[in-house]
């Protein structure tokens, strides 16, 4: 006899996380990391917008995971966007208005990145009274690692993650 | 073949070839002659050496090889006395010395300073010492020195960089420098001063050969080259711990019993009780020869990024 049900990931899914009307859809975060992307586009649930969360919830893709972030009546920007790399890099953006995607992208993680992590060496020049921002390059992308263009430290994955 | 040098700035081992850092060590060998007599090479062209932390032998060498090659000095050795008693940056400050000077030295306390310097300074910023990752000078004066004491070879030596490996600056842009010939690299210091994370993924990057040992005395015999460095007893809280430690990487004449008729010891210098005073006799010793090849060096670094011909 043939099955017709809707896979159980399906189900379980759309009973979790329904349809927004307008706003921004995160998709395939890594699983458990929903909350800390909503803290790296410095999101913290008191500026009043609707948010959901899903969080290692079975993903369509082969037999993972995933987290899902829905944030309602805002779009994400672009700088904002390629933030949320740092610490998922496979996530998709999907950007809703009326109900409709009007825009898809992947997170794209940059070569550089200025400005957005602290280095975590209190003796480099980034962290004085210099005019200079932090200046990183990616040492690893899997998971993330960045190098200090100015004093050469690595900075891990976690130590990216506890910044925001 | 001629290599330009001319207003590069001088900020890391790592940003040269192999190419170029031979043809800097070609030039530091041709500047002996001028050691010897002076030059106008560099007349009318003035030096500003900017120190926020102590020097003697980088300072000095600079120093001495600016005006073997006729040019003037301008220095800031005493920050307390300048306007960073003030509170002045040191953007600010280079923006200001660029007009007084050539091409400066400067050595600063914090990581990634002198790098940031170039990308303000209009004239040559070289790279004095900064924080405690990077000395890319003293890195070609140990490679001048041990090329002219190994009769010009580097090539398949074996070499030992002993002592502060985590905080000392030189022996980082030392490892770096090596990096670029076919030698064994054995790094030797107590577990708590193992070269940095960031060097050893770049030495694997490199593919270059090299072990960390805990114990000097097992590789005496087999090695050609001993670079020492001082373990500083500022880094052990618990002086029982730098009294365990001490000992152990202090180069004396009874180690040497074993060691090959051509080692050579370096050794950056300030030295303070990692090697034994009876030493300083032996063939082994070459670290205060090393001083004199600093000069030449440097004497051929300023000529480089000053654009002199000789």
């Amino acid at each position: 006899m043939q099955d017709n049900r809707k896979s159980p990931s399906s189900i379980e899914q759309s009973l979790r996380v329904r349809k927004i009307k307008n706003g921004t859809v995160i998709d395939h975060i890594s699983p458990g990391n929903a909350l800390n992307v909503l803290k790296i586009v410095g999101i913290n649930g008191k500026e009043g917008m609707i948010i959901s969360i899903a969080m290692n919830v079975p993903s369509s893709k082969g037999s993972t995971y995933k987290d899902v972030v829905k944030i309602e009546n805002k779009e994400l920007a672009p700088e904002e966007i390629n933030r949320i790399a740092l610490i998922a890099p496979n996530a998709s953006i999907n950007i809703i208005r009326d109900y409709e995607v009007i825009q898809k992208k992947k997170v794209v993680l940059e070569d550089q990145i200025k400005g957005v992590i602290k280095c975590m060496n209190p003796n480099c020049i980034t962290n004085s009274n210099e005019p200079v921002k932090s200046f990183f390059k990616i040492e690893t992308r899997d998971p993330v690692s960045l190098r200090c263009k100015y004093c050469d430290r690595i900075i891990e994955y976690n130590d990216i993650v506890k910044q925001f | 073949m001629i290599l330009d040098f001319k207003g590069r700035h001088i900020i890391s081992i790592k940003q040269f070839t192999k190419e170029e850092l031979e043809y800097i060590l070609k030039a530091a060998n041709q500047m002996e002659k001028y050691y010897k007599t002076g030059s106008d090479l560099l007349k009318g062209k003035i030096l500003a050496t900017l120190f926020f932390e102590p020097s003697t032998r980088t300072r000095l060498s600079f120093t001495s090889a600016m005006y073997k090659l006729g040019g003037e000095v301008i220095s800031l050795s005493n920050p307390e006395m300048s306007s960073i008693k003030k509170g002045e940056n040191l953007t600010d400050t280079i923006s200001v010395v660029q007009s007084y000077a050539d091409v400066i030295v400067l050595r600063h306390e914090l990581e990634g300073s002198a790098k940031l310097m170039s990308e303000v300074s209009q004239i040559p910023i070289i790279n004095g010492g900064s924080g405690t990752k990077e000395h890319p000078t003293q890195a070609m004066l140990d490679l001048l020195t041990i090329k002219n004491e190994m009769n010009g070879k580097i090539d398949g030596l074996k070499i030992a960089i002993c002592g502060d490996l985590k905080y000392g600056r030189t022996v980082k842009s030392l490892a770096y420098a090596l990096s670029h010939y076919d030698v064994e690299l054995y790094f030797v210091s107590p577990p708590s001063l193992r070269m940095r994370h960031e060097v050893i993924s770049d030495l694997h990057s490199l593919n270059v050969k090299f072990k960390e040992l805990n114990d000097l005395s097992e590789i005496i015999p087999e090695l050609d080259i001993l670079y020492v460095t001082r373990i500083q007893s500022e880094r052990f809280p618990d002086p029982a711990d730098y009294a365990k430690v001490k000992g152990s990487y202090r180069i004396d004449v009874s180690m040497l019993n074993r060691a090959k008729e051509n080692l050579k010891i370096l050794h950056p210098l300030p030295r303070v009780e990692e090697i034994d005073y009876e030493v300083d006799h032996t063939k082994y010793a070459r670290y205060f020869q090393q001083a004199y090849y600093g000069v030449i060096l440097r004497m051929a670094l300023l000529a480089l990024v000053l654009g002199g011909s000789f």
